[in-house]
């Protein structure tokens, strides 16, 4: 691929006191690329996202992004990123205007922007709503468009959709795909739902136990199903969660 | 202009603080309402004389309504001179009621009821009163417990008035001149511990809880996550607490002001002073105390373990002195009792800068060494 690489990561580890978290991994990331992270509970998807939104720092290993080290430029690059963690709780007494307000004012940006990203995240009618009267999916929706809110270059999703009915799911994949279609932003979004990664990503990244298994397109990936030894029933569709399954013998939503 | 200021970080920060400060109502009633009450409450308890209303019994019937002729008793004899009414109980037992006026300590009414030993006894043990009396050979006879400070109060207030018997008893205390001088009374005493302990209060909860709760809800690290300036985070906390705090004191000070007539005796500027260096002592101790925990259940048992000890050794609702010799030097380097006697002696005993200063200095500077070590040890996952 000829695009511009955004985000490198380098033979990357990371442990907590009893867990190898993250053991060597090695990803390249190019502009406008949306990429999904996939694998089960505890797979280290989280670990390896926050290391590369600045939130944790690896034990080994290093990690560019735009060409770039966290250290020294922390500024910089935290004006280019937009993220969601995976559990956040906002000021539950503040109206979502509000909320979007107060996180704009971080990135130095005003209420026009804000607009923007309410209608974009079609919130204007909660736009009062107190955010602790918001439902999950809503909730979600003021996640992203927090993390949207100074246009970032790269976008970093932790389970955006954990929770939600397929509905509100949906209207996240369409805020999304609209983001595509419209900007160039990067973007990398971690999940357990194979659908969400086919759906939205070109390009997927398969981790377990703290390792990468698999990654490739998705057309690569499912490719690659017809030589493994485990086949699927020849009446189901071939998913994702049968190369997962072939990979370790295990279900991804296990 | 106004566009800018409204955008700018610290701005936006210090109103969601404000916003979600007066957005719980619980803060309305434990800040402003509840310091109010409990300072009018006992304000009113231990400032103005009540009237006491003591039941004394009174062995045999005959005290009561003189039926025997042939023995005269002294009992009732006062009782009589004194024009003490007749009336039934509720119990339907006979009973003399007798009100002594007394403008300075307040008025005096006895119940005298008329018992035997053994209904007596019930009632003394009940704690409905405390003093029986009888007669036994031409004199009034009282029993009561001599440790008990209200019977030995009754013996002598009823002794007193039989003493005299023979004339209309009237409080003769001309010889009593009352201290109602404001600054010696309870509330006096009261109305600045209960600021300093407000502003205690205040911090330890707004300040320590709501970053415990940030953190365990993961907003602090979503908000380091954009480029927020870290000391724009911490200046907006703790400028909405001081501000609130002010707030809070200044409604606590009027009320007592318009219920009591309590005044600031000294200095307003030192008082001012101190009162903004006692707020950044306890805002230092609340970062620092609120700098590394994520669970609220530690966070709670932090605050209460720092803020209950103060509240009961500090003095805010009676004097330290009664605190063995030992202790008071420690005592008096709490920030709590630091603030609170310092206040106090510019509202009561009109200090000013040259007694006080040194408290400022020391709240001050201790306020600015906890801060810092706070922030390095702080943790924002
Ligand atoms: N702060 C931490 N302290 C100790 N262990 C941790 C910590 N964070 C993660 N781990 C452990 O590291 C491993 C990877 O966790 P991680 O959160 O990255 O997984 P994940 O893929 O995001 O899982 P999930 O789908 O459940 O979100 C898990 O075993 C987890 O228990
Ligand atoms: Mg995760």
């Amino acid at each position: 691929m000829s695009t511009p690489t955004v985000i490198e990561v380098r033979n990357v580890f990371k442990s907590f006191k009893t867990v190898q978290a993250v053991r060597g991994i090695d990803l390249t990331i190019g502009a406008g690329q949306f990429v999904a992270i996939l694998g089960p509970n505890g797979a280290g998807k989280t670990t390896l996202v926050e290391m590369i939104e600045g939130i944790q720092q690896p034990d080994e290993g290093e990690i560019f992004i735009m060409g770039k080290t966290w250290k020294g430029n922390d500024n910089y690059l935290r004006n280019i990123i937009g993220l969601s963690l995976q559990e956040t709780h906002f000021i539950d007494k503040l109206s979502v205007w509000e909320t979007l307000r107060l996180f704009a004012s971080f990135f130095k940006i005003g209420a026009a922007r804000c607009e923007e990203v309410l209608k974009l995240v079609a919130l204007e009618e909660k736009r009062k709503a107190f955010v602790v009267n918001l439902s999950g999916g809503q909730r979600q929706r003021l996640a992203l468009g927090i993390a949207l809110i100074n246009k970032p270059k790269i976008l970093l999703l932790d389970e955006p959709t954990t929770g939600l009915d397929p509905n509100a799911r949906r209207e996240i994949w369409e805020i999304l795909r609209s983001l595509k279609d419209e900007t160039k932003t990067s973007l990398i979004l971690t999940t357990h739902y194979m659908e969400e990664a086919e759906q939205l990503c070109d390009y997927i990244v398969i981790i377990d136990q703290g390792k990468i298994l698999k990654q490739g397109t998705i057309t690569d990936l499912l490719g690659e199903i017809q030589d493994l030894p485990v086949k699927p029933a020849e009446t189901r569709k071939i998913t994702l969660d049968d190369l997962f399954t072939s990979l370790t013998g295990r279900h991804l939503n296990d | 202009m106004i566009e800018r200021i409204s955008n700018s970080q610290l701005f936006q920060l210090i109103l969601a603080n404000i916003k979600e400060l007066i957005r719980e109502p619980g803060v309305l009633f434990w800040g402003i309402v509840f310091p109010i009450l409990m300072s009018l409450g006992l304000g009113v308890a231990f400032t103005k004389k009540k009237d006491v209303i003591t039941q004394v019994a009174v062995i045999g019937e005959n005290h009561l309504v003189h039926q025997a002729a042939d023995s005269l008793s002294l009992i009732f004899t006062f009782l009589l001179q004194n024009k003490a009414i007749l009336e039934h109980d509720r119990e339907g037992k006979l009973a003399r009621k007798l009100t002594v006026p007394d403008d300075k300590l307040g008025n005096t009414t006895f119940i005298f009821k008329s018992l035997d030993w053994k209904e007596a006894m019930v009632l003394l043990k009940r704690g409905n009163l405390n003093i029986v009396m009888d007669e036994k050979g031409g004199a009034v006879q009282y029993h009561f417990d001599p440790m008990n400070p209200d019977a030995q109060l009754t013996y002598l207030k009823l002794s007193r008035l039989l003493n005299v018997a023979g004339t209309v008893v009237k409080a003769t205390n001309t010889e009593i001149s009352p201290l109602t001088v404001s600054g010696t009374r309870y509330i006096d005493f009261l109305v600045p511990g209960l600021i300093a302990m407000g502003v205690m209060m205040s911090c330890m909860w707004g300040v320590s809880y709501a970053i415990i709760e940030r953190r365990s809800k993961k907003l602090l690290r979503r908000m380091v996550a954009t480029p927020m300036k870290r000391s724009n985070f911490f200046l907006a906390l703790i400028t909405v607490r001081i501000l609130m705090n002010f707030v809070e004191a200044g409604l606590l000070f009027l009320a007592a002001w318009l219920a009591f007539g309590i005044t600031v005796q000294g200095s307003v500027p030192a008082l001012l002073a101190l009162f903004i260096s006692g707020n950044f002592a306890f805002a230092g101790i609340a970062i620092l105390l609120s700098s590394h925990t994520s669970k609220t259940e530690v966070g709670n048992g932090l605050i209460n373990a720092l803020s209950m000890p103060m509240m009961v050794l500090s003095g805010v609702f009676f004097s330290y002195h009664n605190f063995p010799e030992w202790s008071i030097p420690v005592i008096q380097k709490f920030p709590l009792t630091m603030m609170a006697d310092g206040i106090r002696s510019v509202m009561i005993e009109g200090a000013g800068f040259a007694e006080i200063g040194m408290s400022v200095v020391i709240l001050s500077v201790s306020g600015l060494v906890l801060f810092i070590v706070g922030m390095r040890l702080f943790r924002w996952h």
